[in-house]
């Protein structure tokens, strides 16, 4: 026990006795609050290491891509032909690649888009409280599945399902590659925009309803349009996600690189080259080992460009109500 | 007055088509959930039994198993959130409860708030080529996985294999060393590490009848292979194509996820609880520790659990890392080779035999119910923990 002020009576509080500290005591725990505060600093700061590596492997590497006498940056961003591993003549056109992620993108955003919003106009603005219990936890487990599971699923579901339509489709296509990530995606753009719609005040709802709307018509005249930042950010990140989803399209589209609209065709994107590379028995030097890493940059600034269009939408365009 | 009420009618057959319209829509997700799920439980719950989840992954099917890729989820796991969540919370609680005032710093702050959302953006296999870089090669600068410049943990020995298929072995100081050369009377081991005094037999003379003698019997002729033996905590720089470097990766991918959850949950404590601490004179580190973190804990968990599920199914970053591998036994130490979950599925998956798109289907089932428990968890945490604070 230590002995207490006399003056403060018999109720010591811990404050009072952490006042009655030594000096010395003082001294310690202020110097163990600094070093824990920087070490919280110091994991802060991690974040941005984290970042700054990926930009300083990523250009390294591709400056070293270039310094190769096999390539050229007027070639890499000129043709359209990708074919780095086999034959006598290697070709590095990034084209074909962007062509196949954007294909496989597309059909991704087609099939989410529609299917997303008009589930988060229901949820939001007329789904009974019992529908809305059974459809949101099912999306939020569509959300959880492990992408290699949805590529599993087109592979070996999709694909025969689509082949029973037409012939035409290859064991590997775009387009069951394309819709698996529209699954994949859907959650994302269900859940942003409905929060964009439930952040619209209600007072604007009961206006309409009040000047004669419809519950259709409020919701097509008057919350989505007031929504209209908030769900075009939800589209464009979750296009970003689609441009680097990676295990779906390694399963499921194939891995010939060409430049074609054609969805029954194989293709190969990005994120799947880079799969290709890291499961087969490449030198650690060559050309196209540091071509990875310039598909890598190429993926990681298209992405990047992405994500930050989307936050900027939603700060610039957000309609904001008091 | 006909004409005019018609499209008011109009109006209400058109939003009453639309809500049936969504209706069916939304229900599609339900539905794609239930084709997907139904379809894999179809698939794979015949070959899943215990004897799946105990043996190794083998060229037959009827006899392949997923245990490594198991022991292999369950250390990546371990690793991931043992270093994923100290760091991320550290973050969050800067970010949210060390707010700067200056002006500077602000916009240090906000740098930093926005290199983190963009963070959780980017596609986990640009994660998976930083990995390869930094953790499994380590930018060359320590030599390679065969040769590292830095290890620890690692005893060499050499490996005779006798005439009475019997394996003695002679462990060696330095792995520069010459090849052992076998003397009489040296001391070897046997297998299991029984110590032995070596009989050499001559050249010209017979192989010894007795048992005892064989097992302890080379001729002079025999050459040995050298074999590194590596403890629990063998350790390595570079990392190489181990666990550790696996593991660092996916805290790359999930450690954005903890932190922005960990900021929600730290933001969700009342302020007039930190006031009150603050007032009754505590530092604002005591403030954090003792108030505001063990009040956000029910948050900070439930982020964590989201962050596993998403750790426990990442394949694309292992991908780079580990490549499609084959291993029959479970990891041993942190740089052992590794297989994971979503690693072994892909592998079945991608092939062409519908027997390993069974076995695949069986690996998602068990995928699926870790999931599956982690979000009970997470749910009966929230349930469990979580006090009304205001």
């Amino acid at each position: 026990m230590k002995p207490s002020n006399p003056l403060n009576g018999p109720s010591t509080g811990p404050v009072v006795r952490s006042a009655s500290l030594g000096a010395s005591a003082r001294r310690f725990r202020r110097w163990k609050e600094r070093g824990i505060l920087g070490m919280l600093n110091g994991a802060t700061l991690f974040s941005v290491f984290i970042t700054l590596a990926i930009l300083w492997v990523l250009s390294v590497e591709t400056t070293n891509f270039f310094a190769q006498d096999e390539v050229s940056v007027g070639e890499f961003f000129g043709t359209t032909q990708w074919n780095p591993l086999l034959g006598a003549e290697k070709h590095f056109g990034i084209w074909s690649l962007v062509c196949g992620t954007f294909l496989v993108a597309g059909v991704a955003l087609l099939v989410a888009v529609p299917l997303g919003l008009i589930t988060a106009i229901y949820l939001s603005e007329y789904a009974h409280p019992r529908v809305r219990a059974i459809l949101k936890p099912a999306l939020e487990i569509l959300a959880g599945i492990p992408t290699v599971v949805y590529g599993f699923f087109a592979l070996t579901l999709l694909t025969p399902a689509l082949k029973v339509f037409s012939d035409d489709f290859g064991s590997f296509n775009a387009l069951a590659a394309g819709i698996a990530v529209g699954i994949l995606i859907l959650p994302i753009i269900t859940s942003l925009s409905e929060d964009a719609l439930k952040a619209v005040p209600q007072s604007l709802r009961d206006g309409a309803s009040g000047l004669g709307a419809t519950r259709f018509d409020t919701s097509f005249k008057v919350v989505f349009p007031a929504a209209l930042s908030g769900i075009t950010s939800a589209v464009i990140l979750a296009a970003a996600r689609a441009i680097g989803e990676t295990m779906i399209v390694a399963l499921a589209a194939g891995s010939t690189p060409k430049v074609t609209m054609d969805v029954r065709d194989e293709i190969q994107t990005m994120t799947g080259f880079m799969v290709q590379m890291a499961l087969g028995d490449v030198s650690n030097y060559g050309v196209e080992y540091y071509s990875m890493y310039a598909v890598a940059a190429m993926l990681f600034l298209l992405t990047l460009c992405f994500t930050l269009f989307g936050s900027y939408i939603r700060k610039r365009y957000r309609e904001v109500y008091d | 007055m006909k004409a005019r009420r018609r499209p008011l009618k109009n109006r209400h057959r058109k939003d009453h088509f639309f809500q049936r319209a969504c209706q069916a829509i939304a229900s599609m997700s339900a539905l794609i959930l239930v084709v997907l799920l139904s379809a894999i439980l179809i698939q794979g719950i015949g070959a899943l039994n215990s004897q799946f989840l105990s043996s190794a992954p083998d060229p037959d099917p009827a006899i392949a198993g997923l245990y490594p890729a198991l022991m292999g989820s369950l250390w990546l796991l371990v690793i991931t959130l043992a270093v994923a969540l100290p760091l991320g919370v550290s973050a969050a609680i800067i970010l949210e409860e060390f707010r700067p005032r200056r002006k500077s710093l602000r916009r240090i702050h906000a740098f930093i708030q926005l290199n983190i959302t963009n963070l959780s953006g980017v596609p986990s296999v640009v994660f998976g080529i930083l990995g390869l870089t930094v953790f499994v090669s380590m930018f060359g600068m320590f030599g390679n996985e065969q040769d590292p410049a830095v290890e620890v943990g690692a005893t060499y020995v050499d490996q005779f294999y006798n005439e009475g298929d019997f394996i003695l072995e002679v462990p060696i100081a330095d792995s520069q060393l010459a090849e052992t050369v076998p003397i009489d009377g040296m001391t070897v081991y046997t297998y299991d590490g029984k110590k032995m005094e070596l009989n050499l037999v001559g050249d010209d003379a017979d192989w010894p009848e007795d048992a005892a003698l064989a097992q302890r019997s080379l001729r002079s002729w025999d050459l040995p292979g050298r074999n590194k033996d590596r403890s629990w905590y063998y350790f390595r720089l570079p990392f190489g194509r181990g666990i550790l470097a696996g593991a660092l990766t996916l805290m790359l991918v999930i450690l954005p996820i903890i932190i922005i959850a960990s900021q929600e949950a730290l933001r969700a404590v009342p302020s007039s609880l930190r006031e009150g601490a603050l007032g009754l004179g505590a530092t604002p580190w005591q403030t954090v520790s003792r108030i505001t973190l063990p009040a956000a804990l029910p948050g900070i968990l439930t982020g964590a659990i989201i962050a596993m599920s998403r750790a426990i199914g990442e394949a694309a970053p292992l991908l780079m890392i580990a490549g499609i591998v084959f291993i029959t036994r479970a990891p041993s130490n942190m740089m052992d080779d590794f297989t994971a979950m979503p690693l072994q599925i892909y592998n079945w998956a991608g092939r062409p035999q519908k027997e390993f798109h069974d076995l695949a289907a069986s690996g998602i089932i068990v995928l699926l119910s870790a999931l599956l428990m982690f979000n009970a968890v997470a749910v009966i945490l929230r349930n469990k923990l979580q006090k009304p604070l205001s």
